[in-house]
């Protein structure tokens, strides 16, 4: 028994959990026992998993008794492992603050009996996303998770959570059309789409042919992931929905984009071809991105423009494509997801205190609820790279590997970065000295309830406790940066060499073709996987 | 590999018409074009298993390259399924946009709107004597370029105010 094994699970449990809370939904807080129990169990797996990959290496598991390059595989490699465990890390703390949130409300802002099984088929679909090995269950995966987010994104069905919602699920669709016509394309191109496989196939492909369809993927999974010119749709839709749905969008979906475009340009189509454009768009994703962030005087605005900013910073290091550069991304995704998360959900209790997200209303924060202000200044500061945090160590690695690269687009994408870094800061300070510092009075439009000091039970214990237990983890993601590193080095390492994850799902007799050059095919290794 | 003509011309005029419908502004017309968009797709993934051939079942004596390759229509089933989920989806939220506003149409972001509007000049950020924002009188009365400045005698009994009045940068910001 390898540890992939047990694999599926991560898929199967939440899965599971949707239809049981599904069934119980005249019962909350069956549901909620359900749910909750039933995502950390997730969770515990997930750190099993990457506990045993740790030691034992890359595995991969065939589903259903159908072989490697016919069937579905699922593969636990340590880059994907440890987005699992984030992700459910993430995805538990949001679950509780809201539960938190429904029961303070009475469950009128939301149909929580819906609420719980969309929110685990969102878990499910991100999880079979970060495992699956087949590009076809990449998109399925997508799919689970974007209908879903659909569901989640029109909550309550008010009207601007639905002209927020057709927005992005017309977007979305288009860009999974866009995905499935790069698929038939590779399948016509190879015959195949097991992942494993088309590393070795796709390397015998014609350069002009093997661009167009690296080209089709990259954009795919570019609206998915927010990358700047296809970013618009964005902070047009996330800030509208139900706080806790907002901080697990932002921290999870677009990343599962990243996640994908990683795969990409590592596993299917390893070397240089595409880096330059690549480094152009993460330069402007970067600036273009955080200069959006500046103009907003809405909170949840505020905090969209800077996710789509610092997706920059995880395409930069990928477009470097060099060891240093990777590990440095993935140590970014995992310290974004958290640090974004906790910031929605910050919002979201700001948004309880202060009566309004809009910083126009807002004043007098730190006086009124001092806890507030240290659960948002320790996300925030770890946003913008203030020394002692991940975001800092994070955006050091990057601006090294940029350096050790020495190109003058990588300079430049240094010098950008630093720029963004500073500008993110501006953008938080904003928030910081109009939401907590000032006086209400001085607020453009105060909202009565910040002169009402003796307010109470705005913010229930849940709500407070798992946002803090996020930031806290944020936190911990910094102490703990030396193993988190290293780990993010040997995934790094593993998915630029490519052998284990091939090895392991096509057996060790298959054939790992060298980077493709430019000239064309590198050699026969048709038969790789025929066990 | 041989490919069907009827099926690829289809399959264009499906693109064709897909595309203009999903750049209209009414959003029945959008799920039209998405759901031409859904369906020439599917046919693009049945031109990928190359020419029709036998159904594949296994039969003796059978050459291997005479069945129909069965990948392509399992992906275009899963499809066909996820497509039907978000067209009845969409048609919900279609109906719902009647129900709330009675119209048809995609609407503007209010706040994007509001946002571009908004004069490139803030009165809090760019004003020249910055306003007092903070919860601390004392920085405001540091604002160093008016050594004289009345707002002393506006915070009576402030201790330390003169001395501060040389500092600099003691801007509220």
């Amino acid at each position: 028994m390898n540890a992939a094994s047990l694999a599926p699970l991560a898929v199967v449990l939440p899965i599971l959990g949707a239809a049981l809370t599904f069934a119980l939904n005249r019962n909350p807080v069956a549901q909620r026992t359900v749910s909750i129990g039933l995502l950390a169990l997730t969770l515990l797996l997930e750190c099993w998993l990457l506990a045993a990959v740790w030691t034992t290496g890359t595995s991969s598991v065939t589903l259903g008794g159908w072989l490697p390059p016919f069937g579905v595989v699922m593969v636990v490699d340590q880059f994907s492992s440890l987005m699992l465990v984030v992700s459910s890390v993430v995805s538990l703390a949001v679950l509780v603050y809201a539960t938190g949130q429904g029961m303070a409300d009475g469950d009128q802002e939301a149909p929580v009996s819906i609420f719980h099984p969309t929110y685990l088929i969102l878990v499910a679909g991100v999880s079979n996303a970060f495992l699956t090995g087949d590009l076809f269950n990449l998109y399925v995966g997508f799919e689970i998770l974007l209908t879903a987010s659909y569901v989640l994104m029109t909550l309550g069905g008010t009207g601007p959570r639905i002209r927020a919602g057709v927005t992005y699920v017309v977007v979305s669709v288009v860009s999974s059309v866009l995905f499935l016509i790069a698929i038939a394309m590779i399948y016509g191109a190879t015959g195949t789409i097991t992942m494993a496989d088309l590393a070795v196939k796709l390397a015998e492909l014609d350069p002009a042919t093997r661009n167009l369809l690296h080209v089709m993927l990259l954009v795919a999974f570019g609206i998915k992931a927010a990358v700047f010119p296809l970013s618009f749709w964005l902070p047009d839709s996330y800030p509208t929905a139900p706080a806790p749905v907002t901080a697990v969008f932002a921290g999870l979906l677009t990343k599962v984009g990243v996640y994908a475009m990683v795969r990409t340009e590592t596993l299917l189509f390893p070397g240089d071809t595409l880096n330059t454009p690549l480094m152009v768009v993460a330069l402007l994703t970067m600036v273009v991105g955080i200069l959006g962030a500046l103009a907003q005087s809405d909170i949840k605005r505020l905090l969209s423009f800077t996710l789509v900013s610092h997706i920059g910073y995880m395409v930069f290091g990928l477009a470097m494509s060099s060891v240093t550069g990777l590990a440095a991304a993935v140590f970014y995704v995992a310290h974004h997801i958290t640090v974004q998360t906790s910031l929605f959900l910050v919002t979201g209790l700001i948004e309880r205190r202060g009566g309004s997200s809009s910083m126009d209303r807002l004043g007098g924060l730190a006086k009124l609820s001092p806890m507030l202000a240290l659960l948002f200044f320790v996300p925030a500061m770890n946003l913008a790279g203030i020394p002692p945090f991940s975001g800092f160590l994070g955006k050091v690695g990057l601006l090294q590997a940029g350096m050790e690269l020495g190109t003058p687009l990588a300079i430049t994408l240094v010098a950008g970065g630093v720029l963004t870094s500073l500008l993110t800061l501006l953008a938080i300070a904003r928030v910081w000295n109009r939401a907590f510092w000032r006086k209400p009075d001085d607020a453009e439009y105060p909202d009565p309830v910040l002169k009402d000091t003796a307010a109470v039970g705005l913010l229930p214990r849940t709500m407070v406790g798992s946002t803090a237990a996020l930031v806290v983890f944020g936190v911990a993601l910094t102490v703990f940066a030396g193993p988190l590193f290293q780990l993010a080095g040997n995934s790094a390492e593993q998915m630029l060499d490519r052998t284990a994850y091939i090895h392991s799902v096509l057996g060790a007799d298959a054939t790992v073709p060298g980077i493709a050059a430019p000239g064309g095919g590198t050699g026969p290794s048709l038969q790789g996987g025929a066990k | 590999m041989s490919v069907n003509l009827t099926l690829l011309l289809v399959m264009g005029v499906l693109y064709a018409c897909g595309i203009y419908l999903i750049l209209e502004r009414s959003l029945t017309r959008v799920l039209l074009g998405l759901v031409l968009l859904a369906n020439a797709t599917n046919l693009l993934i049945l031109a990928t298993g190359g020419y029709a051939g036998l159904a594949p079942f296994f039969s003796k004596g059978t050459d291997a390259g005479d069945y129909n390759d069965p990948l392509p229509q399992a992906l275009i089933l899963t499809s066909i399924v996820i497509s039907f989920a978000v067209t009845a989806f969409m048609l919900g939220i279609i109906y719902r946009t009647w129900a709330l506003a009675r119209q048809d149409d995609i609407q503007d972001d209010a706040e994007d709107r509001r946002v571009a509007k908004t004069p490139s000049f803030d009165a809090e950020d760019d004003a020249e004597v910055p306003q007092e924002t903070s919860e601390f009188p004392l920085a405001a009365v540091a604002a160093g370029h008016t050594p004289d400045h009345p707002a002393a005698a506006d915070h009576p009994g402030l201790p330390g105010s003169t001395p501060l009045n040389d500092d600099e940068g003691g801007g509220p910001r």
